[in-house]
């Protein structure tokens, strides 16, 4: 696993909002292909640990290193050009609600990939659709679209522009069992067609057992445990990360 | 872009430390404005798009309301003016009122509170809802296509609707003259057109580009900087339109004292 190439290196990386300190120096490295699921509490800072690697937010201390670029260091042209190598699906799918599904997934490529020509656009979409298998959505408007619709749109709008990281902001938050699985499914797809390497952000064990190679589980700000799911859970010794798993598969 | 480390500690007390910071965020919110207004990409479709909600379905009501104004104060104005013998006056008095003042000020009044509220909501709610994260994460400037595109159409039809306005409310006023004092289209108009000079029409409609812009900032610049939570989005909105009529008065007191000493008076 090791000699793998590391796609994103994360060192000491502190984050405090107030007086809150939310990561306190945090280690962790994504290797090329990987699907790792990053689990913890809610409010916990898994969220903030892949915002700052897109540059949403900014790290206190440390380093976080994406492609072996500073993140925090880049100017904003080189901070855009990273961030079209990385898809964000949001948890709420942050869908543009005022767009169609197409308006929504043109609205990035269009602005970035400028030379492409309508039915290059058309053929992009349709395909990405056919791929989420939901291509009859593509004239809807988010409104009418179901949680688990949504979702897909949302995963089908960041391979738009075919990133080589994908960032799964908990994707099965608020979704049935059926359609949790389906988007499990999905996600694995999505490393296995677009071969791209994914942190997945989740509380759902189930979701974490299914899509990730490794597990990372963050708790007091910061990673008490990482590997398998095998390594971390089932003979886990720390009582936290104990009941975490015993939670899960008891209610599942 | 990405935000700094948490909160500071107050420099003086909370109250007066958010006071400055914010007017100091709304400075920087203005400069940002003017930087990426004339910087490519151009957003065209979007600013022709929010040209059209603005303008074009702001008609219904600001017609509405332009014409009730002609007809109201026409029909306020004559009992004073026939006591002296001057109800002939009529057309010029109404025409120097709306022209001067009401029909801007009416304009932006009713522009404030239906559009800056929806700008403020739309906005806030993309916010909220991660939308505007969404835009930037995919490597698009959500600025130039939310805020630039915005601002620009209000500073743009603003102006127009108000011209349109200041008509409708003259025709208002018309059909009350002629009912009663049984003016012809002509004479009125001859006599509304008479009265208002160059300064006034020049006046009019600086001040409406300059609401115009209060409105679109204001509105972005509240739904921009919405907290978290549905309550924020009810919050920009309310602020959106409270900021925009304070301002619009302060600014028409403001070009009222340029004007005036521009007259010499």
């Amino acid at each position: 696993m090791e000699s793998r190439e590391k796609v994103v290196e994360i060192r000491n990386l502190e984050k405090s909002f107030g007086d809150l300190d939310v990561l306190k120096g945090v280690d962790l490295d994504l290797f090329r292909e990987e699907n790792l699921v990053v689990l913890g509490k809610s409010g916990s800072g898994k969220s903030v640990l892949i915002k700052i690697m897109v540059g949403l937010l900014k790290q206190d201390s440390g380093s976080m290193k994406v492609f072996g670029q500073e993140v925090a260091k880049l100017g904003k042209k080189e901070l855009n050009e990273l961030r079209l190598k990385i898809g964000f699906s949001f948890q709420n799918s942050a869908l543009y609600d005022s767009m169609t599904v197409k308006e929504n997934m043109e609205f990035p490529l269009v602005r970035n990939e400028k030379n492409l020509s309508r039915k290059e656009i058309n053929m992009r979409i349709e395909e990405l659709l056919d791929s989420v298998g939901l291509p009859q959505t593509i004239n809807q408007m988010p409104s009418e679209l179901s949680g688990g619709q949504k979702k897909r749109i949302g995963v089908a709008r960041t391979l738009i522009l075919k990133p080589e990281i994908m960032l799964y902001d908990e994707p099965t938050a608020g979704l049935d069992p059926i359609t949790c699985r389906d988007i499990n499914s999905l996600i694995l797809e999505v490393r296995e067609r677009y071969k791209t390497s994914s942190i997945v952000i989740t509380h759902d064990l189930a979701c974490a057992k299914q899509t990730g190679d490794r597990m990372a589980v963050l708790l007091d700000g910061q990673f008490k445990a990482v590997g398998t799911f095998e390594e971390v859970f089932p003979e886990a010794t720390d009582e936290r990360i104990k009941s975490f798993y015993d939670y899960n598969f008891i209610n599942s | 872009m990405a935000e700094g480390s948490g909160d500071r500690k107050p420099l003086l007390s909370k109250k007066i430390d958010k006071f400055f910071t914010g007017l100091a965020d709304a400075w920087n919110f203005v400069r940002r404005f003017f930087q990426e207004v004339f910087m490519p990409p151009y957003e065209f479709k979007e600013v022709i798009h929010q040209c059209y909600r603005i303008g074009v379905e702001s008609l219904p009501l600001i017609s509405l309301t332009g014409f009730i104004v002609g007809i109201v104060f026409t029909n306020q104005s004559r009992p004073s003016l026939s006591e002296f013998g001057a109800a002939s006056w009529l057309p010029s008095l109404i025409s120097i009122a709306v022209v001067r003042a009401m029909g801007p000020l009416v304009t932006a009044l009713i522009a404030a509170g239906k559009v800056g509220s929806s700008i403020g909501a739309e906005i806030g709610s993309m916010k909220v809802t991660e939308q505007i994260d969404a835009m930037e994460v995919s490597a698009t400037n959500p600025f130039k296509f939310l805020v630039v595109s915005r601002v620009l159409a209000t500073t743009l039809m603003i102006p127009l609707l108000v011209m349109y306005t200041d008509f409708v409310a003259l025709m208002g006023s018309f059909l009350s003259v002629n009912a009663n004092e049984k003016v012809s289209m002509t004479t009125f108009f001859v006599q509304v057109f008479e009265a208002i000079t160059f300064l006034d029409i020049i006046s009019s409609v600086l001040k409406s580009v300059l609401f115009g812009f209060t409105i679109g900032v204001v509105g972005c610049y509240k739904g921009y900087n919405s907290s978290k939570g549905t309550e924020g989005v009810g919050r920009a909105a309310n602020a959106a339109v409270v900021m925009a009529m304070f301002l619009i008065f302060i600014e028409e007191l403001l070009v009222l004292q340029i004007v005036n000493a521009i007259r010499g008076i």
